[in-house]
């Protein structure tokens, strides 16, 4: 069925609007009222800026591995040195900033919101969860400032439990406490969708970026403690020698790699899954239009989070591993991959007969579509066994990990902190840098990591620190687009620094978005809602807000 | 020439003509995973084809210059269905064509001849049945099923050869095969593609595929003088396995002639087939694996042999045939067991010191 209705939305005049008087952010004043504060909006912020911190410490190691990367023989940095940048890359970039990446910066913000709640059902877990996140990130750096680690970021043992001497048990105890940081944040989002939802927000009246928390946060409850398992029976094994991995004592090192990959193929839909609940607000409100088949989007993001659980063999397909359990996981693999095809195309469909404009975060999200379907179809090429065999380990498998989670998460990352930022800090970004910086990104990404496709089918092995010259083209073009890249990735954060101050005064609803955060002054209220909104339409009902805003004022505090 | 700068200049002409876009097809199965390739390329195309199009069009169509109002619409089973039902069959297609071509790689044929691979930090050794070592290379023939079984001594490895398209990893503890069928004589690149520590990048090699008559030539020039079997028997003797493993009807062991291959019933009532890895086995940690039959007497040599010794050892008893060989090895070795026993300390490497 199709109800069709036509809506004509004017943005409002950004020219008249004000800083509301009194917002989260000067609420209360002082370090200490940031440091102790349980409101998820200040936590959102504290987060979003250790993120920023670590995603440009791993983001220049990525840059000296590019650099290093340029001649094929190993001469600017020493083995053990490369070895310890693409190790100490991987830890900060996954465990520091991709996972916690949307839904503890943006999630955490909107999450309350969204449903009509005054704050997450744990204000109080919600502080601690960044608290114990700050101190994964200090053992982290602590273990990268005593002389690094060089494990890999995936702890393959016995390399890391016997043969390395360096900082494995401090990094892997940042890992482990990091861990916890996520599990509460997961727990505080199922908790606060269940409980904490305003009358009338049924759960098909929440937004799919939620639905898409939801799903994400399971995996977080779920998975993250299989994590701490091997992490600790890692180091067990280093600092007592208690030989579960060890097949001197009968231990089995493949036991290793299948407690990792249970929480670290999930782990990856941890990544994602909140992206795509920021491309599904983002499409909707740019195209004016509710989410095509907002039930398959809202059922495909619990989809991937259950099948997600049942395909981490497929990282082991080449490692002895019982040719028939492949079989089983190769085919989960495929069937994984169906519900991000459902969500792709749902997505482009919702353009159909829209009203599109291209805001950045609009640019931000297209280039999450081009580049997520890319990095998904190439995962379509891992999981097929045959092939798996001459990919897996080598290049090919870092140009796809990086085209979903950078060109994908990290895409949908900026698109959400551009979309919310007016909600964020009251203020708007500079438009036309923005889009620079957007089509910066997307050039130099694909530059990056396009060339590694081509690479890794040659079978340039990941990890390597020197390589045969005639693979060097593609390498060159590979840290040439890295350096685009870099450029991309600080343009952003020098603009938005700046609009903090000069931006243009947002006003409540910039984007004449739908949801319930854009009902609210911006910033919200520390409580957020003045009172507790009753949720009487469905969400992306534009029609209704076409008459809410024809007919009432909007309330400033 | 001149005018551009010299550094562009030399990757222009240097840089571009010795670059690689495509690994040489150089074993029977490289031009079938091939076809995979290719055909995934494909279906990747179209799919991204397909949503480039919906977005680019949609752009241009609904931009809010051209439509300024938008027209709500709730889904469409009917379409969902298709872009569910069409993927999935697509994907079902690459998953049956994938996994015969993994059983294909993984499954060796019966008649492969059989090369031993040792990993180790950070080298790879070759060790062939007639006693030809190599070290960072790996000689085959063209024509002929050559399978690899491989063992690390330190931490995972993984041995590649990208212009095969075959891969396996290489763990401590266990062997693992894979197999070729090598079609075009070169020599191709051999990676370790598992990270392995400082020299991981190191740990490469060639492979060299020769025609049948100069790896006949090849073989004979480069035998160490005593095949893997031979030292095997050597170790057999200086170990002292053939006091209790002698053949004889009252011995105390099993006997080992003509035991590959064969299901044998163990003492805790299952069976198992008796392979190279069983072999392993039962030298390191012999409780796991008693026949019936006997008494769990037998004390464990883990630590005492290297992993090439163990492929000696595994090499001599897949070629024991008749209890002729053991009995004479078992007379010298009563006759004079510290002869035999500085027999094998002369011989480096193959038994731990």
């Amino acid at each position: 069925m199709s109800t069709a209705s036509n809506t004509i939305v004017q943005l409002p005049d950004q020219a008249t609007a004000t800083l509301p008087r009194r917002t989260y952010l000067n609420n209360e004043y002082g370090l200490k009222s940031w440091l102790l504060t349980g409101d998820h909006k200040r936590i959102a912020i504290l987060y979003l800026i250790s993120i920023t911190f670590f995603f440009f410490i791993g983001g220049a190691f990525a840059g000296l591995i590019r650099l290093e990367l340029l001649t094929p023989q190993p001469d600017l940095v020493s083995s053990d040195t490369y070895n310890k940048l693409f190790t100490m890359h991987g830890i900060i970039m996954i465990f520091l900033f991709l996972v916690p990446s949307v839904p503890a910066t943006i999630g955490n913000f909107l999450i309350p919101i969204m449903v009509g709640a005054r704050d997450l059902a744990f204000p109080k877990i919600n502080l601690l969860s960044w608290y114990l996140y700050v101190a994964g990130g200090i053992f982290t750096l602590a273990a990268l400032i005593l002389g690094g680690v060089d494990t890999g970021w995936t702890f393959t043992t016995p390399l890391s439990t016997h043969y390395l001497n360096t900082h494995v048990v401090t990094a892997a105890l940042g890992i482990f406490v990091a861990g916890f940081s996520s599990i509460f944040t997961g727990l505080n989002f199922i908790v606060t969708i269940h409980r904490m939802r305003a009358p009338g927000m049924t759960w098909f009246r929440l937004p799919l970026f939620c639905w898409s928390h939801y799903a994400a946060s399971l995996l977080m409850v779920l998975g993250t403690p299989v994590l701490a398992i091997a992490i600790v029976l890692v180091a067990l094994e280093r600092t007592i020698g208690i030989g579960v991995f060890d097949p001197a004592k009968g231990g089995d090192p493949l036991l290793f790699q299948h407690l990792f990959w249970f929480y670290s193929h999930p782990a990856v839909y941890i990544m994602i899954l909140p992206g795509m609940g920021v491309i599904s607000e983002v499409i909707s409100t740019f195209s004016r239009k509710r989410i095509f088949g907002y039930t398959a989007v809202a059922f495909s993001s619990v989809a991937i989070a259950v099948f997600g659980f049942f395909v981490w063999e497929h990282h082991m397909f080449i490692m002895g591993v019982s040719n028939y359990s492949a079989l089983v996981f190769s085919l989960l693999t495929m069937l994984v991959a169906v519900p991000s095809a459902i969500k792709t195309f749902n997505w482009s469909a919702t353009l159909y007969k829209g009203s599109i404009t291209f805001e950045t975060p609009m640019l931000y999200a297209f280039g999450f579509l081009g580049l997520f379907t890319i990095g998904g179809m190439t995962g379509i090429f891992l999981g097929a066994m045959g092939m798996d065999i001459h990919l897996t380990e080598t290049y090919f498998i870092v140009a796809h990990f990086h085209f979903v989670m950078v060109g994908g998460m990290l895409m949908a990352f900026l698109s959400g902190v551009h979309f919310w930022w007016p909600k964020m800090t009251g203020r708007m970004y500079p438009e036309a840098l923005s889009k620079l910086a957007a089509l910066t990104t997307f050039i130099g990404f694909i530059l990056t990591f396009f060339p590694q496709f081509i690479l890794g089918y040659l079978g340039m092995p990941r990890r390597y620190h020197s390589y045969p010259p005639e693979f060097q083209v593609l390498n060159v073009l590979s840290t040439a687009g890295a350096t685009v890249l870099g450029v991309g990735y600080l343009l952003p954060m020098l603009y938005l620094t700046w609009s903090l101050k000069y931006g243009a005064i947002a006003g409540s609803n910039p984007w004449q978005a739908t949801g319930l955060e854009w009902q609210i002054q911006s910033p919200p209220l520390t409580e957020n809602f003045t009172e507790i909104p009753i949720m009487d339409h469905e969400a992306y009902d534009y029609e209704w807000l076409a008459n809410h805003t024809k007919h009432e004022v909007t309330t400033v505090g | 020439m001149h005018l551009i700068s010299p550094v562009l200049w030399q990757f222009l002409t240097k840089w571009l003509a010795a670059s690689a876009l495509f690994p040489p097809e150089a074993s029977r199965i490289a031009s079938d995973a091939d076809a995979l390739y290719f055909f995934l390329i494909l279906i990747s195309l179209v799919g991204f084809t397909l949503v480039a199009l919906l977005v680019v069009g949609f752009s241009v169509l609904y931009r809010k210059d051209k439509h300024p109002e938008a027209v709500q619409i709730e889904g469409s089973t009917l379409l969902e269905a298709t872009w569910t039902i069409i993927p999935l069959g697509l994907f079902m297609v690459v998953f049956v064509w994938g996994a015969l071509l993994y059983f294909r790689i993984y499954d060796p044929p019966t008649n492969a001849m059989n090369i031993y691979i040792v990993g180790k930090q950070w080298m790879w050794k070759a060790e062939h049945p007639g006693g030809q070592h190599e070290i960072n290379a790996l000689h085959v023939p063209t024509g002929r099923p050559v399978q690899l079984t491989m063992i690390s001594q330190d931490v995972f490895h993984s041995y590649s050869i990208p212009a095969f398209r075959v891969k396996r990893e290489v763990i401590p503890g266990r062997y693992t095969t894979v197999w070729f069928e090598a079609t075009e004589p070169g020599t191709y690149h051999l990676f370790c593609t598992q990270y392995c520590g400082t020299l991981h990048s190191g740990m490469i090699g060639e492979v060299t595929v020769m025609k049948p008559e100069d790896y006949q030539a090849w073989t004979a020039g480069s035998t160490s003088g005593m095949s893997l079997a031979q030292n095997g028997e050597r170790i057999y003797a200086s170990l002292g396995c053939n006091a209790c493993h002698s053949g004889s009807p009252d011995a105390r062991g099993p006997n080992l002639a003509n035991v590959y291959g064969t299901k044998l019933q163990l003492a805790t009532g299952g069976t198992v087939i008796a392979d190279d890895a069983f072999l392993r086995d039962t030298i390191l940690n012999p409780s796991m694996h008693v026949t019936a039959g006997f008494a769990p007497i037998m004390p464990t040599y883990q630590g005492q042999i290297s992993e090439e010794g163990l492929i000696d050892l595994v090499e001599y008893i897949k070629n024991l045939n008749s209890n002729y060989r053991i009995q004479q090895t078992l007379n010298t070795n009563s006759i004079s067991p510290a002869q035999s026993g500085t027999s094998a300390a002369r011989m480096p490497g193959t038994v731990k010191q």
